[in-house]
């Protein structure tokens, strides 16, 4: 008998630990959803660690208002299914607050307001502990971050000044106001989620897959034709075969083109990929060498 | 053979360390285009030409500066492994650094340079990391380009290492010679060094068996989280929630429960997909027993006929981790110790170490930054202890000030106070 995991199930593991010591340690923990499939694996990992119990913490989506309308009903429909409490915060509702101005122009969005919804939602509803399903593998300033990451009164994130985290021993304790940023598949790399997916028969959003999609190019990236998006000069709307390698808002994710329509075929397109997902993908990390660490010390996700 | 295999690399810039992840990134195709992309524009600004070092750098500070700030974690696969490797910083200040990645870490790799031979710095990293029970080493003797590829010179270095780790407690220890730079014995075999006939630093790694390194003898379950749904469908469910710190759970065994005394058997080891037939490390669980006992967060299951060392006085090592302040007798502070969270004062140090002679100094009144040292505390609560080299887990805790919230301390427990 040999007492070996997989390594999914070693990684599943680890992130158990850490969403049941979340839940001993905090008073009010919440799980950030985004639809995506990372945050679509940390769902699934809460479900296994409370099992036969429903989640002890509620799901907060912070909502851009320009999404992907699939991966909201799948939303809806994922919450429910596992028995959770939804709550929504709302860009829209900050914006008519006066609390931000929205940006305008060809380039416009949403992606930076995201920050400040997402910390008064914090301080509304006082939690603690809050999920985020970031990977290190996933950017540089990721890499070098706590699966406990301690933010301030104002959200921020000291990346100079972390506490120490040694075995598998989490250091939890703040004061009032301030908070933890929690990633439980800190150590899972985009191709591990994906196997997951699969070995695990995970139900994922619809634009993961390849599909038809009416895009346009920018930055050499494909976009997808949307009401939030003004096009510039030349800017012309193709119909292409494409998927999404990451989910967010729709105004800034590029889909890739791609006929992987199985996750087979998706798993093979990852292993044998040149590009990481975001740099492919993300415009909001292509304006400068530390785009990331700039964001997340103003309290990004 | 564990399909993970996580390493912790020590060195400093000037070793080589950088290069080498970089290195072994690039050679197995696990750094991406636009990585490489964005590597070669920065390089490119330093007026350099690719510079892999720079693959690893992540923060502002530490490409303006030229230097690593902390623990980075990095990633990579190949068809027979996936590697986690804790990187981090080699100057002397970073010490808190190199024991946090060593924490967690199955294997060490130690660089280097050829042409300097083992220097103060090598010495400091192989104790970490004999103090914190990596139970493999693997050192790296770099730039072995510069020295003309001599076999002599390596045979030097290694033999200058060994004596120096015979001082220290080293399970497996393992020499390759390297280059980063140019790649040699790195990903692939070099043919710079035909007199070398050991595997290359990749190929070892991919081998490397480290299944025994886990305890699978001491049955240890620190209750963690209890379930209970209260639904009409599992009204009477109660499971205890937790990761195995140690040995082969299995239902229908007799255990214990920590710190009431009380015996119950196994009824069933739970998961999300069902009971399971044994639970063992690192596996997350739910243990339900067949007997009704109070039982909460931070209680321990084990075999009535192997316990742990019950104890509120314990000897330690420990690294200090706060630049704020020294630990000196009579501080209090809260310790975590498995899912156990209490409180400790300081009763007494029982010296300091050199981490460089080893040396002893047994009239230190405090320990500070980055130094290491003996002590005792007592604990408000009885803690269910393992010697640290026996089981990691049950071995290890961390002491956080009370006032501030910071993570202070790193310790690694010896036993029970003598006496």
């Amino acid at each position: 008998m040999s007492y070996e995991l997989s390594h999914l199930r070693e990684l599943e593991a680890e992130s158990i630990h850490i969403m049941r010591e979340v839940a001993a340690e905090f008073e009010n923990p919440a799980l950030m959803f985004s639809g995506g499939k990372d945050s679509i694996v940390m769902l699934r990992l809460a479900e296994k660690a409370f099992a036969p119990a429903k989640i002890p913490y509620p799901v907060l989506h912070v909502d851009t208002g320009h999404n992907f309308k699939e991966v909201i009903d799948f939303r809806d429909r994922r919450t429910a299914e596992v028995g959770a409490k939804l709550i929504v915060a709302k860009v829209q509702d900050t914006i008519d607050a006066g609390t931000v101005t929205e940006e305008t122009g060809a380039r416009a969005s949403r992606n930076r307001l995201q920050t400040t919804t997402l910390l008064e939602a914090i301080e509304e509803h006082r939690f603690d502990a809050l999920f985020g399903g970031a990977r290190r593998d996933e950017e540089k300033s990721r890499a070098k971050e706590r699966v406990y990451s301690f933010r301030d009164d104002f959200g921020q994130w000291d990346p100079k000044g972390q506490r120490p985290e040694l075995w598998n021993l989490y250091n939890g304790r703040i004061k009032m106001g301030e908070h933890i940023r929690v990633f439980p598949i800190s150590n899972w790399t985009e191709l591990d989620i994906w196997q997951y997916i699969a070995a695990d028969e995970v139900e994922i959003p619809s634009i993961y897959f390849a599909h038809q999609r009416r895009v346009f190019e920018r930055d050499g990236m494909l976009l997808a034709e949307n009401d939030f998006v003004e096009r510039m000069e030349g800017e012309e709307v193709f119909e292409e075969q494409v998927r999404y390698r990451t989910v967010g808002d729709i105004t800034i994710t590029g889909a890739v083109e791609s006929d992987a329509d199985t996750i087979e075929k998706i798993i093979e397109e990852v292993s044998a990929t040149r590009q990481t997902e975001r740099g492919a993908t993300r415009a909001d990390d292509r304006v400068s060498e530390a785009a990331m660490e700039d964001r997340k010390k103003e309290g990004y996700f | 053979m564990s399909e993970i295999l996580r390493f912790a690399t020590a060195g400093s810039v000037d070793d080589g360390k950088s290069t080498l992840i970089g290195r072994l990134l690039y050679d197995s195709k696990s750094i991406f285009e636009d990585q490489l992309e964005s590597v070669g524009k920065a390089s490119e600004k330093r007026g350099m030409e690719m510079d892999l070092s720079l693959v690893t750098d992540g923060l502002r500070a530490e490409r303006e500066q030229g230097i690593t700030i902390d623990v980075a974690y990095r990633y990579f696969a190949t068809p027979k492994r996936k590697f986690i490797i804790a990187d981090t910083p080699g100057h002397t200040q970073y010490t808190r650094n190199m024991v946090t990645g060593a924490s967690t870490a199955d294997v060490a790799l130690i660089l280097i340079d050829a042409r300097n031979g083992v220097i103060e710095q090598s010495r400091r990293h192989s104790f970490i990391a004999s103090l914190l029970r990596i139970p493999h080493i693997v050192v790296c003797v770099n730039k072995m380009d510069l020295v003309d590829y001599s076999e002599e010179t390596f045979n030097e270095v290694r033999d200058e290492f060994r004596d120096f780790a015979m001082r220290l407690d080293v399970p497996d220890l393992s020499f390759i010679p390297v280059s980063a730079l140019v790649g040699d014995n790195v990903v692939d075999k070099s043919e710079n060094m035909p007199w070398f006939d050991g595997p290359s630093l990749l190929s070892h790694l991919e081998t490397l068996h480290t299944a025994s390194d886990r305890n699978m003898v001491d049955v240890r379950f620190p209750v963690q989280y209890v379930i209970r749904p209260m639904s009409e469908e599992h009204h009477d469910y109660r499971g205890y929630a937790g990761s195995v710190a140690g040995g082969v759970m299995k239902p229908g065994d007799d255990v214990v429960v920590l710190p009431s005394g009380f015996e119950s058997k196994i009824k069933s080891i739970d998961t999300f997909e069902g009971p399971v037939d044994e639970a063992f490390p690192p596996m997350a669980v739910t243990v339900r027993l067949e007997d009704e006992i109070d039982i909460s967060r931070g209680d321990m299951i084990c075999r009535p006929n192997n316990q742990p060392v019950v104890s509120q006085d314990i000897d330690a090592m420990i690294c200090w981790m706060d630049e704020t302040q020294t630990l000196s007798s009579r501080k209090k502070y809260a310790i975590k110790h498995t899912t156990r969270a209490g409180r400790v004062m300081i009763k007494d140090i029982n010296y300091r170490l050199d981490i460089n002679t080893l040396h002893r100094d047994e009239e230190a009144t405090e320990i500070a930054l980055n130094e290491i040292g003996r002590i005792s505390f007592r604990s408000t609560l009885p803690l269910f202890v393992d010697e640290y080299r026996r089981n990691r887990e049950t071995g290890s805790f961390v002491l956080i000030d009370e006032t501030t919230n910071s993570t202070v301390a790193a310790g690694m427990i010896l036993g029970e106070t003598a006496g």
